[in-house]
């Protein structure tokens, strides 16, 4: 039996069907392409960092900056299904992530991290990659669950899809299905340890396109 | 109107259809020619009293063509019906339901989505769980479920 081609797509997220914000998110895109103020930053900063003996204020800055952003992560409640309820528990009184100075923030505006708790279906997809594209960087994802590491039970499936890396650059996967709130604690505790070596400016490298 | 048993409802079938169905404890089977599905759904609803519309859904035999099934139940009467009909291969039209039970509305239009069959009839004949633009029907068995899909960040 001939097996027909088509493919589940991804469809890419369609942003003038929102018309909140709009002009809040036109701004937002327009800018990344003649933003002179972080061109200018990123000049001083490289001229302190080949001046002789400047290495020593940027490397000593870094680490405050990098100290104050690991130790603030405000992860944006992303939840997808099961695994959302271990996220809600880890970020409850018993396990408590706000020793961490985690503060759950249901706004990705003000976010420094999302939380991909569970199943990503291909028509959630353009909806999470709209959510992140609306977080100020620098960001970080923490891929939570066999699901949205690699489509878990329901890779082999047709509207899953196969791994949240597909639509999002992840750092931290946490396995498990769904994992205990200890496993994403361990998780998060693995970010701030990447965050603390997080250099410069957050830019990530383009992402390459394969078909 | 007398009450139902599964035995007379068969007999009545058989006196009106020339169909024999089958009876096992209080569930009926009975597979119908694509013409009369809609009379069957009427003449179930009003003689046998089957009022509950359960269940719509399609099996693809591959080579052999689609079969459409549903399930009407007597909730008065332990009685239960399964009505079959099977599509001739390529073929994916079928009569739709929604002018006897109102409640075969939605479950049609996922049919539609799955297995492509199209009712003729139905008055809004949309996807229902899958986006618009999605492309082919996800539960045909020809369908290409496992391939790899490209990233598209």
């Amino acid at each position: 039996m001939e097996v027909k081609p088509p493919v589940p797509r991804i469809p890419a997220p369609v942003w003038s069907e929102f018309k909140d914000l709009q002009e809040w998110e036109k701004y937002h895109q327009e800018r990344a392409d003649n933003d002179k103020t972080s061109e200018a930053l990123t000049s001083i900063a490289d001229a302190i960092q080949h001046f002789p003996g400047g290495w020593i204020v940027t490397t000593s800055t870094e680490k405050i900056f990098n100290w104050a952003r690991k130790s603030s992560i405000w992860p944006v409640t992303f939840g997808l299904a099961c695994c959302a309820i271990e996220m809600m528990a880890t970020f409850a009184s018993r396990f408590d992530v706000e020793r961490f100075g985690m503060v759950p923030w249901a706004s990705p505006r003000h976010s420094d991290l999302m939380i991909v708790s569970g199943t990503v279906t291909i028509k959630m997809a353009p909806m999470l990659k709209r959510i992140y594209d609306q977080m100020p960087d620098p960001k970080w994802v923490v891929s939570m669950g066999s699901c949205a590491n690699s489509g878990g039970p329901f890779r082999h499936g047709y509207h899953v899809v196969k791994g949240v890396d597909r639509v999002v650059p992840v750092d931290v996967y946490v396995p498990g299905c769904p994992p205990t709130p200890d496993s994403l604690m361990y998780g998060l505790l693995k970010l701030q340890e990447q965050v603390a070596h997080f250099s410069k400016t957050g830019a990530r490298p383009a992402p390459v396109e394969s078909t | 109107m007398s009450t139902p048993t599964p035995a007379s409802a068969a007999a009545q079938i058989q006196e009106r259809f020339g169909l024999a169905a089958t009876v096992a404890g209080a569930e009926l089977g009975v597979t119908l020619p694509r013409e009369r599905w809609q009379e069957f759904a009427r003449f179930a609803k009003d003689t046998l009293g089957c009022r509950y519309f359960n269940w719509l859904t399609a099996v693809d035999y591959k080579e052999q063509g689609l079969e459409v099934l549903a399930r009407l139940d007597n909730v008065e009467q332990p009685l239960a019906l399964t009505m079959r009909t099977r599509l001739a291969a390529g073929e994916t039209q079928c009569p739709t339901l929604t002018g006897v039970f109102r409640g075969a509305d939605w479950m049609e239009r996922e049919c539609y989505d799955m297995f492509g069959v199209r009712f003729e009839g139905h008055p809004d004949l949309r996807r229902i769980l899958l986006g618009q633009d999605w492309e082919g029907h996800p539960l045909r068995k020809d369908y290409a479920v496992d391939t790899p899909q490209a990233p598209y960040r």
